[in-house]
């Protein structure tokens, strides 16, 4: 199972380990990381589940579409890294995957 | 602190939260969610929608895994009613004989459907549409060509009716109102509706005054007062809900439209938190009482109630925002529209899929209808979060760049 790590604004680290298929918002919450709220459960309607990307990883884990790209322009200090995790599918090619995660969602 | 027992009464989204918040915000006694259902807390905007049409297995609703209930020491009594709250003895007694005592406790009811005493209503085939068994049941009677009938042309009628059409379904919205969406949105964005829906290949009838369902032990037919008789292979009922006050009112907790609470989420008990569909509480932005049906509502208040159940005081002030999914419009609603006497259209309602309804009162906005516009829904999220209003001119030029058009 791809290892992927979360990173708070504080710098504390979490690793979860999940399942190819699911999506980097579920690994979140289902693993009661902090940081990520996901008020529409993978909608892609509340902007919520704001992350950031390592900048090693950007490449393998895609582009925001347009409804994506919309609501990343809102969200609180937005970066070139910037993705919904609920847009993002966790792979075995994502293993390893780092992500960052904002002060704020709201 | 150790022999403290939060006991969440209710086990949706409300209560994930809560329970979430609880233990993140150093609660340090026991926790215990207590829910009807036999499942833990699930996400239910995905029953009118991927559930319904079978994209989505019921592990996949789950807000959490039970896995993490486990792990954060937070007790599910699931499959599990309560009969009476006794506040004197601060203690839940249940319908199966046994009990839980409580020092805090969390009201978190949620709501329950408006029923249709109409004719007919006790037959197999006629449905509501609240629960996950609800969607089982109803997932036994749908299939390509069959005919759904759906009384309630509001916002669970309608995702209803387009998941049906995905189906291959033959698909009768009735409306009793003289429009679908009447009570939440401006006319434009009705029509808006009632033609897509309408190009989708959806029957709407609106001013429908239904008599009677009819059929020998499963439905077969609505009748309606003008005569009218439509064929259905099922029904499914959608005209609203009613907050889920039973317990509260036999406690003997202030009750008026929802649990009373006030900016902290308490009730007229000090021990006792509420939060979600069966709150009235009030809101700053707006400046008055309100009772909302919606996951943001559950999740935020949720929060209010844990820090209040912490002994950390901080007072609900979110801006309400909800969204709704059908065929391909994604609705994306910020603030609230009620009490607006103008609207402002950004891109055509009358045509093509995509625009924004900015609702006013005077100078002041107060909402958006975003359809498929989600950097509109999120600019006066903000916005109206900020206590921002907007330049109406500006806001209707689909040239000028939406965050051209606020104003402190």
């Amino acid at each position: 199972m791809p290892l992927i790590t979360f990173i708070s604004d504080n710098g504390s680290e979490r690793e979860v380990h999940v399942a190819s298929g699911t999506t980097l918002m579920h690994a979140a919450t289902d693993n009661g990381v902090p940081g990520i709220l996901a008020d529409c459960g993978g909608a892609c309607s509340c902007a919520t589940c704001h992350c950031y990307v390592d900048e090693a990883w950007v490449a393998k884990t895609g582009t925001a579409d347009e409804v994506e790209a919309q609501m990343l322009d809102f969200v609180l200090e937005p970066q070139p890294n910037s993705r919904l995790s609920c847009q993002i599918v966790v792979t075995d090619e994502l293993d390893g995957l780092v992500v960052r995660l904002p002060k704020n969602q709201i | 602190m150790g022999s403290e027992h939060a006991v969440i009464v209710g086990a949706s989204h409300a209560a994930a939260q809560l329970a979430t918040s609880l233990r993140q915000g150093g609660w340090a006694g026991k926790i215990s969610i207590v829910g009807a259902e036999a499942i833990p807390p699930y996400h239910r905007p995905p029953l009118s929608k991927a559930y319904l049409v079978g994209e989505k297995h019921s592990d996949e609703l789950l807000i959490r895994p039970a896995t993490f209930y486990e792990k954060s020491d937070i007790d599910l009594a699931l499959g599990t009613r309560v009969s009476t709250l006794d506040r004197a003895n601060k203690i839940l007694r249940l319908h199966d004989g046994g009990s839980i005592p409580y020092t805090k406790l969390a009201l978190t009811t949620g709501a329950s459907v408006r029923k249709l005493a109409i004719p007919g209503h006790t037959l197999d085939g006629v449905f509501y549409l609240r629960d996950l068994n609800d969607v089982n049941r109803i997932r036994g009677f749908i299939g390509a060509g069959k005919s759904a009938v759906i009384i309630g042309g509001g916002y669970i009628g309608l995702e209803t009716a387009a998941s049906m059409r995905k189906l291959g379904m033959n698909v009768t919205v009735l409306e009793a109102l003289p429009r679908v969406l009447q009570r939440v949105t401006a006319p434009e964005v009705s029509a808006f509706y009632s033609r897509v829906h309408g190009e989708q290949g959806v029957n709407i009838v609106t001013d429908a005054a239904v008599e009677s369902l009819q059929g020998e032990g499963v439905v077969t037919a609505v009748k309606l007062a003008d005569g009218t008789s439509l064929g259905a292979d099922l029904v499914v009922i959608g005209v609203g809900v009613l907050p889920a006050t039973e317990l509260a009112e036999m406690a003997g907790l202030a009750v008026d439209n929802g649990i009373v609470v006030d900016e902290f989420a308490r009730t007229s008990d000090p021990d006792i938190v509420a939060a979600g569909d069966c709150t009235n509480h009030y809101n700053p932005i707006y400046a008055r009482r309100l009772r909302l049906e919606s996951v943001q509502n559950a999740t935020d208040q949720a929060k209010t109630a844990a820090s209040t159940l912490c002994g950390k005081l901080e007072s609900y002030h979110a801006l309400p925002w909800f969204w709704s999914d059908q065929y391909d419009l994604k609705l994306q609603i910020a603030g609230l529209s009620q009490g607006f006497d103008r609207v402002v259209l950004r891109g055509a309602s009358d045509s093509g899929r995509s625009f924004a309804a900015f609702y006013f009162l005077g100078d002041r906005l107060l909402a958006v209808d975003a359809v498929n516009r989600p950097k509109e829904f999120m600019a006066v999220r903000r916005a109206l979060a900020a206590g921002q209003s907007a330049d109406p001119v500006k806001l209707a030029d689909d040239t000028v760049d939406i965050q051209q058009a606020f104003i402190q």
